[in-house]
């Protein structure tokens, strides 16, 4: 036996050991599976409560843009608006913070030097760290008022793009799209800021110092080596921050005001995300038939985002795999 | 080239340097202001959104019943009271969500690290922890609510809140957890194997206090997080105004809840009050982030 | 305590490719055996698979035997953990725990295997330290962190370390080759003041360094590339630098090698 082996050492305890080691394992392997079990079971609860609220549903669920609950003997929910909103609230956040979110990127990574990029960068870091109902509350009370003004003046003299025609909510207080599109870009700048300044950085020295020694001014070489080896990488930053957006709650739900008629697809319009959709209604949780329609929205938000991040993996990948 | 080889006026002597032409030179400065500009706008907002924060706030938080008083009995338009009910709320909601999900969230990480080897359940679970670092905390909110309330028939309260949150700290914690794990050279592992001592203790005794103020930096910025969670608390527990010990049941508030049901109050005092408590949760935030950047500063793993 | 080695057509793997061929050698106890040959031949590979160091690496394999005063540490019912204990390693590049004393690494393998024992415990890391010529040097900071030691005084505390556990059997993987001439030499008086109690075995690629510490060496070759190493030849270490049985170990040693 392994006594015999070990001679001088003291008693063997293998067996004791072993089970040390197996236990151990095991609790690791456990922890790992509750993780895949969860996300499993997100999906398939969302599904098992949203079903029968789905048939019992008197319009379609996704052209309508109705939302009437409150009968359980007459559920008439679609998503149109919810959908409508969300897309361009998320999409307006991202068109501002994508070219944002790569110049600060490049600044901090290749014109800074590292001694100052490091605090440079913390206080990018800060915005991540001011919570979400704080933003709320600025955008609401702050910076729509600020942004009325701006509203206005693009109202009226861009009218004929339909993104800027005329709203189903008034401009006065900034309670629309607009505003939660430009709070939500400024939330998710940290995220693609840090993901592309990551990859930025990872540039190999030799692809830069080559474009340098060609005599390329810094612009060129960010041009010729960074830019093309970071791209993906940046692509991939910037859905992770997609997805963020989409699934903002508080911040739009204080934001946004709540429209009487359905979206006209401007960005002048009030009305409700999925997020805060459900969130609005959190408190009236008790219908099981109504409580599921917000689950079915929730699902939808769940498969969307989803998505976004699987494609954002995706990209990274590819990139990851073309970069080796 | 040639034109200047036979340039009668060339001067004696080629210049030492090269210039870049002009629109080059525009090029590269315009590019350079543009980037700082960037910089510079996110940077506004930043600044904007403290400084309204802090002067609205800030005379809320100069009052000592503000730390110690709940708004128990306390009328919309009356400036008394305080946010105590609401602090023990968002920390002892974070702890209970950090007490579970530290946990599995570390052993996940040794698994994908020391025992995964990358192979297919290793792989599914970092795409599952990539995946539920995308869900949105609403959509955790109603899974918990889904489960723990309408399934098992539980009444909403601060531990379903806690529940929903350690879906959104699961990954952090876990991300970076394995991040540290992964610095710790193998060298080590292989001194204390070569020392017969079995793998989980390696693990336990020398890998995780080697990797450990990274672990716990990760862990200080993920409970930062989530205390600032709001859509949680809005689906999973009721807003109460004065203070509930007991997390299992009853309504109990939180800052950001706080916050969101004062916002309707319209009086003076409830605005202060909601600038006050917005002062109060960044500060408790910056606090858990200060703790966290201090920490890892005692890194046991020599970074170059 | 010192005991011999035996090792029986031994074949190491990892995972299709064929590392090391068919390794017959003896090795007897309180002796110093040096393993030399050109990088790749599976020096490294031989002495990890001693103490089944290899077992870390996944995919890795050996067939055949090694006999440790008979016993096969290969054999079924037996614990790599138990093994390791026994024969105990030092590493290319000093590897003390970083978020340990110097003591604390010392005693780390008693402690980690449940010894509490503190006068215990003091006792076996002034012993050990004494053993790998570090106490004097260390005496006065034994609560610091062995991070904070040089190189060459990390590989002793590394050493110290090793012997703590009171091995049978100590393996050396160019336990040198990071350090300059003076620590080496430490090291190297060392080890034949560990010979008298403990059976070495010892990679190097200093061709002075197998002469003067070893009793016996071991020469390995590669044959081709995409070949697995060989076992060339093993004698005293006096014979194999003086008058070597094989035309390639005397090209090796001299230098003339491809
Ligand atoms: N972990 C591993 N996985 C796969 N192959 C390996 C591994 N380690 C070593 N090898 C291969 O096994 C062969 C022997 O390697 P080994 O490290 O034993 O050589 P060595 O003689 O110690 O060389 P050196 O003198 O450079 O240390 C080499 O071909 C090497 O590529
Ligand atoms: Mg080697």
């Amino acid at each position: 036996m392994a006594e015999e082996v070990t001679g001088s050492s003291p008693p063997a305890k293998s067996n004791g050991r072993r089970r040390g080691d197996g236990v151990f394992r095991s609790m690791t392997t456990g922890s790992s599976l509750v993780i895949v079990v969860s996300i499993g079971l997100i999906g398939l609860f969302l599904l098992i409560q949203a079903v029968p609220s789905l048939n019992a549903n008197n319009i379609n669920f996704f052209t309508s843009p109705e939302w009437a609950t409150g009968e359980v003997g007459n559920l008439r929910f679609g998503i149109r608006d919810l959908l409508v909103v969300t897309v361009l609230s998320s999409l307006l956040a991202l068109a501002i913070a994508m070219p944002l979110a790569m110049g600060i990127a490049l600044f901090l990574t290749h014109y800074l030097q590292p001694k100052l990029a490091r605090p440079f960068a913390y206080v990018i870091d800060l915005l991540a760290a001011v919570p979400s109902i704080v933003f709320g509350l600025w955008g609401a009370k702050v910076l729509g008022p600020a942004l009325e003004p701006v509203a206005t003046f693009l109202n009226e003299n861009l009218a004929w793009v339909p993104l800027f025609s005329d709203g189903n909510v008034s401009l006065s207080g900034g309670g629309n799209i607009f505003t939660a599109g430009i709070v939500l870009s400024i939330m998710i700048l940290p995220i693609i800021t840090a993901v592309s300044r990551e990859v930025f950085r990872q540039t190999p020295v030799m692809q830069i110092e080559g474009a340098l020694a060609l005599g390329a001014t810094r612009w060129e070489m960010i041009r010729t080596t960074v830019l093309p080896f970071g791209r993906s990488g940046y692509i991939a930053g910037s859905m992770l921050g997609l997805g963020r957006a989409l699934g903002e709650t508080v911040a739009v739900l204080i934001i946004l005001r709540s429209a009487t008629s359905s979206s006209t697809f401007s960005f002048f319009d009030g009305g409700y995300t999925f997020a805060s959709k459900i969130a609005s209604a959190a408190p009236e949780f008790s219908e099981p038939l109504s409580t599921g329609a917000y689950i079915a929205a929730g699902l939808v938000l769940f498969v969307f985002t989803f998505a976004v991040n699987a494609l954002a993996r995706y990209v990274a990948g590819r990139g990851k795999a073309k970069a080796s | 080239m040639t034109a200047t080889l036979t340039d009668p006026n060339r001067p004696a002597q080629a210049p030492a340097f090269q210039k870049i032409s002009p629109a080059r030179q525009f090029k590269n400065y315009l590019a350079m202001t543009l980037m700082g500009l960037a910089f510079l706008v996110a940077v506004v907002p930043l600044v904007w959104l403290l400084f309204t924060v802090v002067s609205n706030g800030y005379s809320a938080l100069v009052n000592g019943d503000w730390w110690s008083k709940s708004l128990k009995g306390v009328l919309p338009e009356q400036f008394a009271g305080g946010v105590y009910h609401a602090l023990y709320g968002s920390i002892m909601q974070a702890l209970v969500c950090a007490l579970i999900a530290v946990p599995i969230g570390i052993l996940t990480a040794v698994y994908l690290v020391e025992y995964g080897n990358n192979g297919r359940f290793a792989r599914l679970t970092t795409f599952m922890v990539d995946i539920l670092s995308g869900v949105p905390s609403i959509v955790a909110a109603l899974f918990v609510f889904a489960l723990w309330v309408t399934t098992f028939g539980f009444e909403t309260s601060a531990f379903a809140v806690s529940l929903a949150l350690v879906l959104l700290m699961l990954p952090v914690v876990v991300r970076s957890t394995e991040e540290m794990l992964r610095l710790v050279p193998d060298e080590l592992r292989e001194a204390s194997y070569a020392l017969g001592v079995p793998k989980w203790k390696t693990i336990v005794k020398i890998v995780l206090p080697t990797a450990l103020s990274g672990i716990v930096t990760g862990v200080m910025l993920a409970t930062a997080r989530v205390m600032g969670e709001t859509a949680p608390v809005l689906v999973l527990v009721g807003y109460s105004r004065s203070i509930n010990f007991d997390i299992f049941g009853g309504n109990m508030a939180s800052l950001p809840l706080l916050i969101y049901n004062e916002l309707l109050n319209p009086e003076e005092a409830g605005q202060l009050r909601v600038w006050g408590a917005a002062l109060t949760l960044i500060l408790l935030i910056m606090f858990f982030n200060l703790v966290a950047t201090v920490i890892s500063r005692f890194s046991a793993i020599k970074t170059k | 305590m010192a005991k011999r080695f035996d090792i029986k057509d031994l074949n190491i793997y990892y995972g299709k490719f064929h590392a090391v061929n068919s390794v017959n050698l003896a090795v007897p106890p309180r002796n110093v055996t040096a393993f030399i040959g050109p990088s790749g031949c599976g020096k490294s590979t031989v002495l990890r698979s001693l103490n089944r160091m290899h077992e870390v690496i996944p995919g890795a394999r050996v067939e055949g035997k090694v006999l440790l005063d008979g016993e096969d540490i290969y054999a079924s019912n037996v614990d790599p953990v138990e093994v390791r204990r026994t024969i105990g390693m030092v590493f290319q590049r000093p590897n003390p725990f970083p978020t340990m004393s110097i003591r604390d690494n010392v005693v780390a393998g008693l402690r980690l295997a449940g010894v509490k024992n503190k006068k215990h415990l003091d006792e076996v890391a002034e012993r050990s330290l004494r053993g790998a010529n570090l106490w004097n040097e260390v005496k006065d900071r034994l609560d610091r962190p062995g991070g904070g030691l040089s190189g060459g005084q990390q590989q002793r505390l590394c050493i110290a370390r090793a012997i703590a556990v009171q091995p049978d059997v100590l393996l050396m993987d160019e336990p040198c080759s990071a350090l300059d001439p003076i620590s080496t030499l430490a090291i190297e008086d060392l080890i034949t003041e560990l010979k008298k109690e403990y059976t070495i075995v010892i990679v190097t690629h200093n061709m002075q360094q197998a002469a003067r510490v070893s009793d016996q060496t071991a020469f390995f070759n590669l044959l081709g590339v995409g070949q697995p190493g060989q076992l060339i030849e093993v004698d005293d270490t006096e014979k194999i630098f003086s008058n070597p049985g094989q035309k390639a170990t005397e090209d090796y040693i001299s230098g003339r090698f491809g």
